[in-house]
């Protein structure tokens, strides 16, 4: 009887078995790179906007206070987006000229909002609250990243249930005094856990169980 | 008498060879093989694939639409939010777990009248398995996220509830088709390289022999092959009893009356290897008749499987009969009112109809003349596949549709497309088994070579 095959798809044959292994292996890494890359996350992505606001500008440089313009931050869930007019009260008197300010003279003369397109957004399911994070002593920066360095605003952490779990989980790790919150360049303390407990006692945040209850957050 | 050879008078059916007399290792291997290496296809098998394919693409339509609009499709709702779906999961997955009954315990209780229906009740075990596995995945509302079922490092930060049956079913499912997968495969190797052997045409002789994994019929083959068996067999064999467990769990863990009893998990495998030699039955007569197998699927195969089913069908009669006790005996009133909504509730005729299927009816299996009437055991065989569907709907609806709350009452009404998914999956798991038929050989060739050499009592020339 001849042979069908020849002896060489012998090693054909005994690649195959792990060839399924190494395939799903990269299928699953291709998978996790994907689902943690830029791409998919918007993390380190800036997108167009009407204007080109610069935080790192305005924040950094400048050093207005986060609440100047995000004003309902420590009371509302929604941190809120400022109207034109928190911009006229100072671009009313500089930059008056800047063609790259039309779009807001613009605004303030129609009186329609400037469409801004949304950098930081959890998705609806999730229930979020600014002033309860805020009034715990969570910084601005813990979430929003280097904000005072963005030329652009982009997204600095991928707001993944994960990243939200982290500290959910042990909220000591980045609880900072309640004076620092709105300090864009504050950095942790060497001491961070021990004052991060203190700190956790003292604001009186929950129990990491009923932080981590499904309800917290999916209400 | 149709059993294809003469009964000798005055020999039960029970003594009889379990192999027509007469036959050699090559008519053996050339009977079975012939079916599967034949030119050709049988304009009868044409016309049942095409049917079974037909219903296939119900199932595509319906799976399509369900992907799209979502399960609004199905009459499932508060409080009835398990419908068909459940039903047919538990159903399918019950029908697979004759075919491990068969090819793992009976071979290790060496068993021999298995040999030549194990290899069907296999495949039959795999196809429904995946006709089973599909009910649930569909029931999510989002399907494509099913992999949140199984454990794996997660941007959620999140393990799935190992304290919920419906966890356990994952793991217990995607095991127990591993394992049958397995095991049906490496089954089939020393066949497939008896059908590359045979083959005439080369397109047939490289896939059958890719198929075949490169098996020379070696003393070391057969070694290894005899230890994976067994390991296999060893491995499947406590899956028989743990599945359907499982699966009973999803039920008796929840609090609902109907549901929450301890007779659960040894009712329901009764209940999934009763279901389970009906389909065998069900699929095993025509096939043995339409393929004259009648040698090798005897008088006095049919007779024993209907013995096992008049036994697991008592079994499932006596969990029927521990519910009424229970009501009774416990006082609890949800329970009694249960038992009473059964036999009088809306849904009470399909009660009736799951006693006369499941309990009355198959009682005439007592009766030698009728497990060796052909047509009188294929129709009890469908009464009973029937009559276990019915058990799963009693259990999934009529529990759910007469909660502890009058105000939460409600009736469940199956829509188009909860039929078009159901028959859709037969149609699935036909065309399957339509493939199989003709593709792969539906006996064990080699043990059913074995089976001559161990009955013949005496040396075969090879």
């Amino acid at each position: 009887m001849s042979q069908i095959f020849h002896p060489a798809t012998n090693i054909i044959a005994k690649v195959t078995i792990f060839g399924a292994l190494i395939v799903a292996g990269l299928l699953g890494g291709v998978a996790y790179e994907l689902e943690m890359s830029p791409y998919y996350t918007n993390v380190n992505v800036t997108h167009e906007q009407p204007v080109p606001f610069s935080h790192k500008h305005h924040a950094g440089e400048l050093g207005l206070d986060c609440r100047y313009c995000h004003t309902t931050v420590e009371k509302s869930s929604f941190a809120g987006v400022p109207p034109t007019q928190t911009c006229m009260t100072c671009h009313s008197q500089i930059w008056t000229n800047s063609s790259m300010l039309e779009p807001v003279r613009f605004s303030y003369r129609t009186d329609k909002s400037i469409a801004w397109t949304r950098v930081n957004a959890v998705p609806q399911f999730v229930y979020f609250d600014h002033s309860i994070h805020i009034n715990k002593g969570v910084g601005c920066t813990t979430c929003h990243g280097q904000i005072a360095q963005m030329p652009l605003t982009y997204r600095a952490q991928t707001l993944y249930m994960s990243f939200c779990l982290d500290c959910h989980r042990q909220p000591e790790k980045y609880v900072r005094p309640r004076s620092e919150v709105f300090n864009p360049n504050y950095v942790a303390p060497a001491n961070q856990l021990e004052l991060g407990k203190q700190l956790v006692a003292e604001y009186k945040i929950q129990d990491t169980r009923h932080l981590q209850t499904c309800s917290t957050c999916h209400r | 008498m149709d059993s294809g050879f003469t009964q000798k008078p005055g020999q039960a059916v029970a003594d009889q060879p379990i192999i027509a007399p007469g036959h050699s290792f090559k008519t053996v291997t050339e009977k079975i093989s012939a079916i599967v290496l034949g030119k050709g296809y049988r304009p009868g098998w044409l016309f049942g694939l095409a049917i079974s394919f037909s219903f296939l693409m119900l199932l595509n339509l319906t799976i399509g639409l369900l992907l799209t609009k979502g399960v609004g499709i199905w009459g499932i709702n508060i409080p009835i939010g398990w419908g068909f779906a459940i039903v047919n999961f538990v159903w399918w997955i019950g029908i697979g777990h004759a075919g491990t009954l068969i090819s793992a315990i009976l071979l290790l209780l060496h068993q021999q009248w298995r040999t030549s229906i194990n290899r069907f009740a296999e495949a039959m075990t795999l196809f429904a398995v995946a006709c089973a596995g599909m009910f649930p995945l569909l029931h999510m509302g989002r399907p494509w996220l099913f992999f949140w079922l199984t454990p794996y490092p997660n941007a959620m930060w999140l393990w799935p509830q190992f304290r919920s049956p419906l966890v356990w079913d994952v793991f217990a499912v995607s095991t127990y088709a591993t394992v049958s997968l397995l095991f049906w495969y490496v089954g089939l190797v020393p066949d497939l390289a008896t059908l590359r052997d045979k083959a005439a045409n080369k397109a047939s002789k490289v896939i059958y022999g890719v198929l075949a994994l490169g098996w020379r019929n070696s003393a070391v083959h057969w070694s290894r092959y005899e230890t994976a068996s067994l390991l296999l067999a060893g491995l499947a064999t406590p899956l028989v009893v743990s599945v359907h467990t499982v699966v009973s769990f999803d039920f008796s863990v929840g609090q609902v009356a109907g549901w929450h009893t301890t007779i659960f998990p040894p009712y329901f495998v009764a209940g999934a290897i009763y279901s389970g030699f009906a389909m065998v039955l069900t699929l095993g007569i025509p096939i043995r008749k339409f393929y004259h197998l009648e040698d090798f699927i005897t008088m006095r195969h049919l007779n024993t499987m209907a013995k096992v089913m008049l036994a697991t069908g008592l079994i499932v009669a006596y969990g029927y009969l521990v519910e009424f006790f229970m009501a009774f005996y416990s006082g609890n009133p949800y329970d009694k009112f249960l038992v009473f909504n059964r036999l009088h509730g809306p849904y009470a005729f399909f009660y009736w109809m799951l006693l006369s299927c499941n309990i009355f009816i198959p009682q005439l299996l007592w009766i030698r003349s009728v497990r060796t009437n052909v047509a009188v055991l294929f129709v009890i065989s469908l009464i009973v596949n029937m009559g276990m569907w019915l058990e799963r709907f009693v259990i999934v609806v009529m529990s759910l549709h007469r909660d502890f709350l009058p105000s939460s009452w409600g009736m469940y009404y199956p829509t188009r497309w909860d039929w078009a998914t159901y028959t859709g999956t037969i149609g699935l798991f036909l065309t399957l088994m339509f493939l199989f038929v003709r593709f792969l050989p539906v006996i064990s060739i080699y043990e059913m070579r074995q089976l001559v050499e161990a009955t013949s009592g005496k040396k075969q020339k090879h």
